[in-house]
């Protein structure tokens, strides 16, 4: 909502500046979001009338004009070379004198190709007045000669706009602005009264409501000769425009003017247009499937049973409360109008608009609630100005009246105003605030009854009446206090591992944490997650990101694309969020975490050989992630990873994701050189832990034994772990591998593994020859199933 | 005697003039020796006459142990020489660089994050979560938006395409939580939701994802006057300042009554800036008495119990802290930006 400053304050007399102005009402819940001046600083600009003018006598565009300022320029004609293509003898232009200061020029005597200028015939762009048509700015031609321009123009003026919020459609006219001014200053009110006009003519309209509910009050009149050749009058225009609002004609800018003041829509139609007029009737119906309307915006609407039209007895003239129809629009050669003034239900017009694709301020203004008490008078008071601008002669006006919405009294506790505020407002003070607020009400023992007013749409309940107490006592009012609670400690699960210690665990690592949208491109789903349903979005904001993500993979390749284009070498990326997959009817939405890594496996430094980055150095990080539990690791594939370089992991048997180097044939596709290790895995696995129990440590020393064995290259290591543990001695108490070997001494194909065996009895020593019995006893469980045979 | 005392004083000197354990205990042997001089003297001694053997005797014992204390004083000072030689040649540059891995960092959104949800947690306030994909009834209508409401207008929900079904969105704020957490549990309550949101809208200052963190504190006693002092002293405690201006301005959200904006006193600038719009004031969140109708939904008496709700947008407090100025910087996801956060 945005409107002149000056306008506003013909209602309400505020001492305020207008900056004092815009913070009350910001801080009262009506945020003004900018004050903008009318025109730039500018002085010594006068009406101006071109006397006579003549051709230069060394330049084919231009003109020496004779120039009448009145008193301003002392009396005496100014000589003044002019290039417009507008000017001509006659007109009223702006004028800026000698020493005038305009922005970005500063005027005083020249001469122009040999010719004395003194000043400057001014366009609408050369003062700030936006950016006009080339040429003069034409004043009427009554504009007094030598008349401050900024004067005469209203420039001393702001454009303030309100950024309203949708429960105060009360404030979409600029009378209730006012109003609410008046309240939170303590002001008195002065606004328009409109005498109803005497009816010239008997004509009326019938008006048939065939949807009551929808269209509780319904005010049509007639109104009969008038003529839109004469202009309307520049104060009106100049506040239309200063509301952003073009210049139409006479008719439709009285009905804009008027809906701009009160907040309430007005249509007029074209007599002539409707048919039947003069026995006829008009008709408020919903529309029937497959009804045809041209709208004023030139759409062409296929109509719907859901929408509600104002009919004539052949066709449908307008969309009720939306817009008006195209055909029975008011144009220039329009005689006679029928002028409507009516309440919609807001429930009737709501979400309309928004479902079509279009805006329009009368919807705007309906589907917020218009003040239903302030129908007829906006009738008035159109018609009024009406027959002031076009003349004419108007008939009585015709009403229809249903069920408006109801306006009980709402009680109010003067102990609930203490207790959801936390201050004691007290009962005067009460008073005073709901008086200010123009509500009307009756006080019973701290008990409240207040009646809402007909243009409020937002106070249902009591709540609602302490926000208007405290909105207008102030919120700044109300002191901050920190509440007295009992206190009681939070709980703590330990066998619960917090994302921010798993986020920690890869810093540590030296990963970098990314955040990517959830939405992604298609093609990662189908191809790179293998997710051929993704949960798609019905409005996605481009056709790229048109699905949620199932997998995080492809934004952190993209993320590792973007950041190798701006010369990083080395990037280790990780992320956790949310990810979307369909299940039946429903979504599953699953946190995870993932990972990439990509060039050495450490940062170029000395005193260490560049490695490049591959499965086991990324192994290792998935080992601490899950510290101290101990994930299995099974060779498995997955669309994005390299069939023989990917794992599934999984803990307790719950699979927790994998682990793999990219596809090759996804590495080209990003246009990656070299290859990149990813992983990716379920939060929820990730973040159980158990609660370590403690044992007895052993008194007696442990015995190491190293064996080293050579097996076929396709025997895998945790098969040979799994394996030993199975078959191993109570006194073993921990088996790993701690060297592959190939080469020298050993034959192609096979590979040479070493495992060190630690061996505790917690009873006594062991002795060497058991510590030999108990490793030969593996040594043979190996060779019998894994073609072993120990390595010297 | 005078020999004795002579061939000790030589000892010492020779000792004392040697530089190296090889040669002090060659040195060692001459005096020592199996045919040392002392051991020479001391084999002498049969010859001496019987009463003047005990007196001989201890004086080149004496003799003997001053030579071997003297002895062991060398080959201390010796080998502190050689400790003292090696430990020169052993020094370091200690100003290489450290070798190994070197540590990465959270996203500025995380720690801004974590750091708003441990102030919350220092005052009692425990975290709950929900989901992304919410249904329209979470997302509006138990917040008191119903169908057709001017506020669903304002919040660009993305839909789900669900083969024609409606229903389902991409959460427009953490607010669902609210609901989510009340219907699972019942007064006093005080909880923050931290997540991720969306909303249909993409340019300078707009981005289509991102963070908000979602409070509610539901008691007998949580009026408007302590929802100021809670929220007063979380941005006075998250700004690390005891001075920072804050402001409370009527509002409206559907579920709350009253609604307030929560301004700040700008953080950036003295005397405005283009991210204050040269107001002095910063809008960080928006908050309000938690509505009866929301309470209704879940089945809480709002006549014994009563409650604020909050919500803050994460990027907006992050940017503000660090001096962000793009607020799309955090989705780009340049390591040259991220890492500044390390």
């Amino acid at each position: 909502m945005k409107f002149s400053e000056n306008w506003l304050r013909t209602f309400v007399d505020s001492r305020l500046s207008t900056n004092e102005l815009a913070h009350a009402l910001t801080m009262a819940g009506l945020e003004v979001e900018a004050i903008e001046p009318v025109a730039p600083a500018f002085s010594k600009v006068v009406v101006a009338e071109v006397v006579s003018l003549h051709k230069h006598p060394d330049a084919d565009h231009l003109n020496v004009c004779e120039v009448n300022t009145g008193s301003a320029g002392g009396g005496e004609p100014l000589q003044i070379v002019c290039g417009a293509a507008n000017v001509r003898a006659g007109v009223k232009v702006p004028c800026a004198l000698n020493g005038a200061r305009l922005p970005g020029i500063a005027i005083k005597p020249t001469r122009i190709r040999g010719v004395e200028s003194g000043g400057m015939l001014c366009s609408a762009r050369e003062l700030g007045l936006g950016e006009g048509t080339a040429g003069l700015l034409l004043l009427p031609a009554d504009a007094p000669t030598g008349a401050d321009f900024r004067h005469y123009y209203e420039l001393e003026d702001k454009l303030l706009t309100l950024k309203l919020t949708p429960n105060r459609g009360d404030c979409l006219g600029l009378t209730g602005v006012a109003r609410e001014v008046a309240a939170i200053t303590s002001q008195s009110l002065r606004l328009p009264t409109a005498k109803p006009a005497v009816g010239q003519i008997d004509e009326i309209l019938a008006i048939h409501v065939d949807a009551p509910d929808a269209c509780p009050l319904y005010c049509g009149r007639v109104i009969r000769g008038i003529s839109l050749d004469v202009p309307t009058p520049q104060w009106m225009l100049r506040r239309l425009e200063r509301s952003g609002l073009r210049a139409i004609n006479g008719v439709v800018d009285v009905t804009n003017y008027v809906m701009l003041e009160t907040g309430q829509p007005l249509h007029a139609f074209d007599l002539a247009k409707i048919s039947g007029a003069i026995t006829g009737s008009i008709r408020v119906r919903y529309a029937a499937a497959g009804e045809m309307l041209q709208l004023l915006n030139g759409e062409n609407l296929v109509l719907q049973p859901d929408m509600l039209v104002i009919a004539d007895e052949a066709k449908p003239l307008a969309l009720a409360g939306i817009m008006g129809g195209n055909e029975s629009g008011v144009t220039q050669g329009t005689t006679d109008v029928f002028l409507e003034s009516a309440f919609f239900s807001p429930d009737v017009i709501a979400g309309k608009s928004f479902s079509l694709g279009f805006s329009s301020d009368s919807a705007y203004r309906f589907e917020r609630g218009v003040d239903f008490g302030g129908t007829r008078s906006a009738m008035e008071r159109a018609t009024g100005l009406i027959l002031d601008i076009c003349g004419g002669t108007a008939g009585p006006v015709a009403e229809t009246r249903g069920k408006l919405p109801r306006r009980d009294p709402i009680g109010l506790r003067l102990e609930r105003v203490r207790r959801v505020l936390g201050i004691d407002l007290g009962e005067a003070r009460v008073a005073e605030l709901l008086r200010r607020l123009q509500f009307s009400f009756s006080i019973a023992g701290g008990f409240f009854a207040i009646t809402p007013p007909t243009y409020r749409f937002d106070l249902a309940i009591e709540e609602d009446l302490i926000e208007e107490l405290a909105r207008i006592h102030g919120y700044d009012h109300i002191p901050p206090t920190l509440p007295r609670v009992s206190l009681g400690m939070l709980p703590e699960p330990e066998i619960r591992k917090a994302p921010s210690r798993l986020r920690q665990i890869l810093v540590g690592r030296d990963y970098q944490e990314v955040i990517n949208y959830a939405f992604v491109d298609p093609t990662w789903e189908s191809e790179l997650a293998g997710n051929k349903m993704p949960v798609a979005l019905k409005n996605p904001l481009s056709s790229l990101l048109t699905v949620m993500r199932s997998s995080l993979l492809g934004g952190l390749l993209s993320n590792l694309q973007f950041n190798l284009n701006r010369k990083q070498s080395r990037v280790r990326l990780f992320e956790s969020g949310c990810c979307f997959e369909r299940s039946g009817e429903t979504y599953t939405q699953q946190e995870k975490m993932a990972g990439l890594c990509y060039g050495d496996a450490m940062a170029e430094q000395w005193g260490t050989a560049a490695r490049w980055v591959d499965f086991y150095d990324v192994k290792a990080d998935i080992e601490a992630l899950f510290w101290p539990s101990v994930a299995d690791v099974a060779a498995a594939t997955h669309p994005a990873l390299h069939p023989g370089k990917s794992a599934r992991i999984s803990l307790n048997n719950k699979i927790a994701g994998f682990l793999g180097e990219l596809h090759p044939r996804w590495q080209q596709k990003f246009d990656l050189p070299k290859s990149v290790v990813l992983f990716e895995l379920n939060m929820d696995v990730l973040t159980t832990q158990t609660l370590p129990k403690a044992t007895e440590i052993s008194k007696y020393p442990p015995i190491r034994r190293d064996i080293a064995v050579v097996v076929p290259e396709n025997v895998r290591v945790q098969a040979m772990l799994d394996c030993m543990y199975a078959n191993r001695s109570s006194v073993v108490s921990e088996i790993s591998l701690f060297d592959v070997y190939h080469g020298k001494g050993v034959e192609d194909g096979k590979k040479s593994l070493a495992f060190r065996m630690l061996l505790q009895d917690t009873e006594k020593t062991l002795t060497d020859a058991e510590a030999d019995r108990i490793t030969k006893m593996l040594i043979n469980v190996l060779e019998s199933r894994f073609g072993a045979t120990l390595r010297n | 005697m005078t020999n004795l005392d002579q061939l000790l004083r030589e000892a010492i000197e020779l000792f004392n003039g040697i530089d190296n354990t090889v040669e002090l205990e060659q040195a060692k042997a001459r005096y020592l020796g199996r045919h040392g001089r002392l051991t020479e003297l001391l084999k002498g001694l049969g010859k001496l006459a019987p009463e003047e053997r005990p007196v001989m005797g201890s004086r080149i014992n004496q003799a003997k142990e001053a030579l071997e204390a003297a002895l062991n004083l060398r080959r201390d000072v010796i080998q502190e020489k050689q400790l003292e030689e090696r430990l020169v040649e052993e020094a370091l540059d200690v100003t290489l660089p450290g070798r190994g891995l070197g540590t990465g960092g959270v996203h500025p959104v995380t720690r801004t994050l974590e750091r708003i949800q441990s102030l919350f947690h220092s005052m009692g306030f425990t975290v709950a979560s929900g989901p992304e994909i919410e249904t329209d009834f979470y997302n509006f209508t138990a917040l008191n938006i119903p169908e057709n409401h001017p506020a669903r207008a304002m919040h660009d929900t993305f839909y789900i395409d669900n083969d024609g079904k409606d229903g389902q969105l991409l959460r427009t704020h953490t607010s669902p939580v609210q609901i989510r957490h009340m219907e699972g549990n019942r007064p006093p309550l005080k909880v923050i939701a931290p997540g991720k949101v969306y909303r249909c809208d993409s340019d300078l200052t707009h981005t289509p994802m991102f963070h908000q963190v979602e409070g509610l504190w539901i008691d007998e006693n949580a009026n408007f006057s302590a929802l100021k002092g809670v929220l007063g002293d979380f941005m006075q405690h998250f700004f690390e300042r005891d001075d920072l201006p804050v402001r409370f301005r009527a509002s409206f959200f559907p579920f709350t009554e009253p609604s307030a904006e929560m301004d700040i006193g700008c953080v950036m600038c003295q005397n405005g800036c283009r991210i204050c719009g040269y107001t002095g004031w910063l809008e960080v969140l928006g908050c309000g008495m938690v509505h009866p109708n929301v309470l209704k939904h879940v089945s809480i008496d709002s006549e014994k119990y009563i409650g604020f709700a909050f919500g803050l947008g994460v990027e907006r407090l992050a940017m503000l802290r660090y001096g962000v100025t793009d607020l799309r910087l955090f989705f780009e996801n340049d390591l040259r930006f991220l890492k500044q956060f390390n």
